[in-house]
């Protein structure tokens, strides 16, 4: 564990508690069984919005709490850690991110106080196709007279289903910028998808959307703006997986401990506990690569593209690992739908497509390293 | 605010300023790089003028054990001390003089179960330097089982009588002393073990040089015959040496891992390494796509294990190891293991040299170290008994024996 501060170990007890008691898996498994289309369920939102967290990030003068990237991380593994359905990584921490980092103060004025209530559901619509890269990014906003016009698809935009603030990237004279779309702008609309994890992945599509100039955020060349946003995704949903897979490695060494076969029980058998061992070690590792890249955004380190790349990579690795021996540690009971390990590998497959796969940042990870 | 002016109201700035002054006295800059961190088990005897009396002066402070107790002859450091004064040692690229197994694992057991005369004799000299520590462990039946080990002591009244080999013992033929676990009773496994401290140059203690697969030979085996062993050479109580062994272990872990000093170990980064040997694409990258992704994991993996090291060392603050030094053994060694195949595979049949002509001189280091660091995952407690402990001290996953 990283060494934390007052404020941040309350939140994290804070979160804890809230997460085992108010927001448990059953409370996901409800939520899945009733085909939510938002993904997620408003009053579980509202009260996690009420505990301040949708504003962890946020300057004070916006509402906020100013706790810093480190303190979300922490909310984010710990709900990560009961599977708690919500908009807060895309919204308190993406939308809240890209508004800190490229907003101008009237473009804060307008968005910031609705994300930091959590009013406002913000996402980041960036990838067009099923893998995640923005060097393929085919959305244009062309300039007609003081605005652009946008056009495009985006697909798999998280909270795509409920967002009343879409960030979207696509091309313009320049390279790629970043518009403010309200979700009610004439020409949005958003088609379901029905998706493993049963949460909100939309298909967006912008038909001529017509975008006043103060709906761009920072400059029209803006691909650096938009990588500063997307490490903070990258780290924050590592920061969920981290939480996912020390559930997923406490719920298969709960079930070791009481699993009987050949009359021993399950955890006696070495050929196990080497695995639980390796499971463990790999844990570990990850968490000081999230937890140091966490930290890294909150010092605004000059390598922080390479701890975010460094931190997903490591996360999708060891998520990965832990899921498929989840499902085979447990044997039969693992492949059931009445059992909640299915839920963790479906979500950590999710996750670790999110904002990049293992190779992908692999590869940025060398070519940022100069090889 | 000036210097002095920092120093008067600042404490830590004070010493800061002793420490620059120390170092400007004794440490001669033509030291710079003539560190032998391998030599209490290489044997390295020869020191020059500057380096003794550099040795001299740390041992003198207590420095070279900066935390440890004054009265015992550390430097009796406060943390945030000892912080600075490697900080500062960094800057003036000075090396700790003192080292070896007395300081990295017998000192700071005798410091938790010593009496206070076996403190008082032989932690000073640790300090100083002067005393050459090794380890009497394993035995040709007791390797992994470490606790079926047979070296018997038996009780003579005012001495124990000690027969029996023990191996694997770093750098024995250049030991003035050995710390030892024997077996004083056969009727208990564990509660039969207790920990020795004998002189080597007792009659009856025979050693003999072990070649390794690298060509060097720093472990020996050591035959103990009719050994005479004082009663006040007992650590702890009779039956406490496994309690007090495993605990020696626990420091032995926490230092083979390497820590934070893998870095320096680490030499050139392996995708230089490769960028040399094998070139680079049109884009800069490493020409072999196949080997380049095995260099990123192994990177990847190596910046993990120093992040972790780090974690460590933050939440250790009250001192001492914890239980997770098992894991920073297992993945230090990993990593340092794959680094050495890396390179091995880079330089190619280049790698593979064994002496003479035809081979760069770090292309020969590169095979001997290779051969030498497979030891790394079986001393200190094999990366399969590593397992073994993560599993049942840390996980609670009960005993399978």
């Amino acid at each position: 564990m990283v060494t934390l501060n007052e404020e941040q170990t309350m939140l994290r007890d804070m979160a804890r508690d809230w997460a085992a008691n108010e927001a448990p898996v059953s409370a996901f498994r409800a939520l899945r069984d009733r085909k939510a289309v938002a993904g997620f369920d408003r009053s579980t939102f509202e009260e996690m919005a009420q505990m301040g967290w949708t504003g962890v990030i946020a300057p004070e003068s916006y509402g906020g709490s100013e706790f810093g990237v480190l303190g979300l991380g922490l909310v984010l593994e710990e709900t990560g850690r009961t599977l708690t359905a919500s908009p807060l990584l895309s919204s308190g921490l993406v939308a809240v991110s890209a508004l800190m980092l490229g907003g101008s103060d009237a473009q804060k004025e307008r968005w910031l106080p609705g994300l930091a209530s959590g009013e406002t559901i913000g996402t980041l619509a960036v990838d067009e196709g099923p893998r995640h890269d923005p060097a393929k990014i085919e959305a244009k906003a062309e300039k007609r007279g003081d605005g652009f016009v946008l056009s495009g698809t985006k697909a798999y935009v998280p909270e795509g289903d409920s967002a009343d603030l879409f960030i979207v990237a696509a091309r313009t004279g320049e390279g790629i910028g970043l518009f403010l779309v309200p979700g009610n702008a004439e020409g949005v609309s958003r088609s379901a998808r029905s998706m493993v994890d049963s949460r909100s992945h939309a298909f967006v599509q912008f038909e001529g959307v017509s975008l006043p100039s103060d709906a761009l955020l920072g400059e029209e060349d803006g691909a650096a703006l938009l990588d500063k946003i997307l490490d903070r995704a990258r780290i924050g949903t590592a920061a969920e997986m981290l939480g996912l897979c020390s559930q997923a490695f406490d719920m298969t060494l709960d079930y070791l401990k009481t699993r009987e076969q050949f009359g021993e029980i399950l955890s006696r058998f070495q050929a196990l506990q080497h695995r639980m061992a390796h499971l463990f070690t790999q844990i570990e590792l990850m968490r000081s690569t999230v937890e140091a890249a966490l930290v890294a955004v909150d010092q605004d380190r000059a390598d922080l593209p390479v701890m975010a790349s460094l931190a997903k990579a490591v996360a999708n690795e060891t998520t990965h690992l832990m899921s498929r021996e989840l499902i085979q540690l447990h044997g039969g009971i693992g492949m059931t739908d009445d059992y909640d390990a299915g839920f963790y590998l479906k979500r950590a497959r999710i996750l670790e497509n999110a904002y990049g796969n293992a190779s992908f940042h692999r590869e940025r990870f060398a070519r940022l390293s100069g090889y | 605010m000036s210097a002095s002016e920092k120093a008067e109201t600042d404490p830590l700035e004070a010493f800061r300023d002793e420490v620059r002054a120390f170092l400007a006295e004794n440490f001669d800059p033509s030291l710079v790089g003539k560190d032998n961190v391998m030599s209490s088990v290489e044997g390295d005897d020869e020191m020059s003028p500057e380096a003794a009396r550099w040795k001299t002066a740390m041992g003198e402070r207590g420095w070279g054990t900066p935390t440890w107790p004054r009265e015992y002859g550390g430097g009796g450091l406060s943390r945030a001390e000892a912080k600075v004064l490697n900080q500062e040692m960094m800057r003036a690229k000075a090396w700790n003089p003192i080292g070896g197994m007395g300081v990295m694992m017998l000192g700071p057991t005798l410091l938790e179960f010593a009496s206070e005369e076996q403190k008082q004799r032989h932690i000073p000299p640790i300090c100083r330097g002067e005393i050459r520590w090794c380890q009497g462990y394993s035995e040709p039946g007791a390797g992994s089982d470490l606790a079926s080990l047979k070296c018997k002591a038996e009780d003579k009244g005012d001495h124990y009588l000690v027969n029996g080999q023990k191996t694997w013992t770093s750098g024995g033929q250049w030991a003035d002393w050995c710390f030892a676990l024997v077996r004083t009773s056969t009727h208990h496994k564990h509660e039969g073990i207790s920990f020795l401290l004998l002189d080597m140059k007792t009659l009856g203690v025979e050693v003999r040089p072990i070649r390794l697969i690298s060509g060097a030979s720093p472990f020996c085996e050591t035959f103990f015959t009719d050994v005479k062993v004082p009663k006040e050479n007992l650590v702890g109580q009779e039956g406490q040496g496994w309690t007090i062994g495993k605990r020696l272990l626990e420091h032995e872990r926490t230092n083979l891992s390497g820590g934070s000093r893998l870095a320096g170990f680490m030499g050139p980064s392996v995708a230089d390494l490769a960028k040399r040997y094998i070139g680079t694409d049109e884009e800069g990258r490493i020409a072999d796509p196949d080997l380049r992704t095995r260099i990123i994991r192994h990177d990847m993996e190596a910046r993990s294990f120093m992040l972790t090291a780090q974690r460590v060392m933050e939440n250790a603050k009250t001192g001492g190891p914890t239980t997770i030094s098992s894991i920073l053994k297992n993945v230090g060694t990993k990593v340092q293991q794959e680094r050495a195949e890396l390179i091995l595979e880079i330089m190619g049949m280049n790698g593979l040299g064994w002496d003479g002509e035809g081979f760069a001189e770090d292309e020969l280091s590169a095979t001997r170290s290779w051969l030498w660091g497979k030891a790394t995952s079986i001393y200190g407690g094999t990366a399969e008994i590593q397992n073994n402990v993560i599993a049942k001290r840390i996980l609670g996953m009960l005993d399978h024996q």
